[in-house]
């Protein structure tokens, strides 16, 4: 235990998410001995990121205006939605530079357990952005786990439309892998998603 | 006994720090397990797969100082994918798993662990209606537990039946004589579903009309719930449509 101050920054630092008390302890001292260390920037971006960053009112992803950039971009493929749980999910998918469409973000997944249903998560919004017609392919990448797997199979049944495609992510074996190491159910998934290379 | 191994069922898992879990299990010999999962959520985890809610499987701890670490893990059997392709059974699994977490809070027996295991394959393979198995299963696991209702003789008197005055807090039906004023009446065809749902009779289950299995289907809520003493979260989202 610190004196006052201190020990403030470290109860605070390990309210944050993967923080444990150790780690508080250690940035806390950081910030305080590292004269290089520019506190008041740090202090300046956390205001403003909590002042400026919202949910695009189009897809939910976070961003400084009303629409994200990606919503926004003339170049992104209208026809194309890719569903999402988080944001960080987008950065994620936009790292592959494979994708061209659009997002829409639900907010999380339906996990009964934890009182997260449907009616919780941007469905809704979704619903409203297929209803002009325009939108001829949703792809869903919720995570491939038990509440993601769960959130596609309710989203399929739900979007049951004429012209619209409904596609899932494939799952199966990691690249760089060994198959040897490979859990039975990641395997038999990707059985199951094989793809034909000829014939 | 720092290493043990067990069977055991995935009743729910929280996110821990960056890429662990802590898994609740239902074992089959050491009760409810609390375990730590390292590295499961990473993508390149080799048993991450396995210790998701409503798999089973056999599982290698070692005790640690607040909660066990799962060292190794092999599936038994695998209902989550099933489970999950059905919107309505997958809301009746997390009830399930719901109901054993909170049921088992002072150790869990064999016979709780079978039950649950049972009904989740059940629903894997669609064997009833999933609302159907959901309610045989909370009587069921309410009467392991030692809650018993009663759907024919008196719950206070033991009076023979049948009765049609149903009070959950007296635990069940009872006799006009003992029914407090304004205790709610059940048709006696709602009546003989609950008791064939508690008994496992699924052809007299399977032949009730909607609107019978869906007053008993609010019957086993509030008495499940009563006696839990706590509301089931995962009730509300119950899918009764299948």
């Amino acid at each position: 235990m610190y004196e006052g101050i201190v020990q403030e920054l470290i109860d605070e630092l390990g309210r944050l998410p993967g923080i444990g008390p150790k780690s508080a302890q250690r940035i806390a001292f950081h910030i305080l001995q590292t004269e290089a260390f520019d506190v008041s920037r740090l202090a300046e971006v956390l205001v403003e990121v909590r002042e400026k960053v919202r949910f695009c009112e189009v897809c939910g992803n976070v961003t400084e205006q009303e629409r994200c950039a990606i919503c926004r971009d003339p170049r992104r493929s209208a026809a194309t939605i890719c569903v999402v749980e988080e944001a960080k999910d987008v950065a994620a998918i936009e790292r592959t530079r494979e994708f061209k469409g659009l997002y829409h973000v639900l907010g999380g997944a339906i996990s009964p357990i934890d009182g997260v249903g449907p009616e919780d998560l941007r469905i809704r919004q979704l619903m409203e952005r297929l209803a002009d017609g325009t939108v001829t392919e949703v792809i869903i990448a919720t995570d491939p786990n038990l509440e993601g797997e769960a959130t596609a199979s309710y989203l399929s049944r739900l979007l049951v439309q004429p012209n619209l495609r409904v596609t899932r992510l494939a799952s199966g074996l990691p690249v760089g892998g060994d198959l040897e190491y490979a859990d039975e159910v990641t395997l038999g998934r990707a059985f199951e998603g094989r793809r034909v290379v000829q014939g | 006994m720092p290493l043990y191994r067990d069977e055991a069922v995935v009743l729910r898992t929280h996110k821990l720090g960056e890429a662990d879990r802590i898994v609740t299990m239902l074992s089959r010999e050491h009760g409810k397990i609390r375990a730590v999962a390292k590295g499961v959520r990473r993508t390149a985890s080799k048993f991450g797969s396995r210790l998701e809610p409503f798999m089973v499987a056999d599982v290698q701890l070692y005790e640690g100082r607040s909660l066990d670490i799962i060292t190794q893990a092999e599936s038994i059997g695998s209902y989550g994918a099933e489970i999950t392709e059905d919107y309505a059974s997958y809301t009746a699994a997390s009830v399930m798993v719901e109901t054993a977490d909170k049921i088992t809070d002072d150790g869990g027996s064999l016979q709780q662990y079978l039950l649950l295991i049972g009904a989740l394959r059940s629903l894997a393979r669609r064997e009833h209606g999933a609302s159907l198995t959901l309610d045989s299963y909370l009587l069921r696991s309410l009467s392991i537990a030692g809650w018993a209702p009663s759907f024919v003789d008196c719950a206070v008197t033991g009076a023979p039946g049948p009765h049609t005055a149903f009070v959950v807090q007296l635990g069940g039906v009872v006799a006009d004589d003992v029914a407090p004023p304004g205790a709610p009446r059940l048709d006696p065809a709602t009546l003989d579903l609950l008791a064939a749902l508690l008994a496992g009779d699924w052809p007299v289950a399977a032949a009730s009309p909607e609107r019978i299995r869906s007053q008993a289907s609010g019957i086993v809520a509030a008495y499940t719930q009563f006696h839990l003493e706590r509301s089931l979260r995962s009730l509300q989202h119950v899918d009764r449509g299948a």
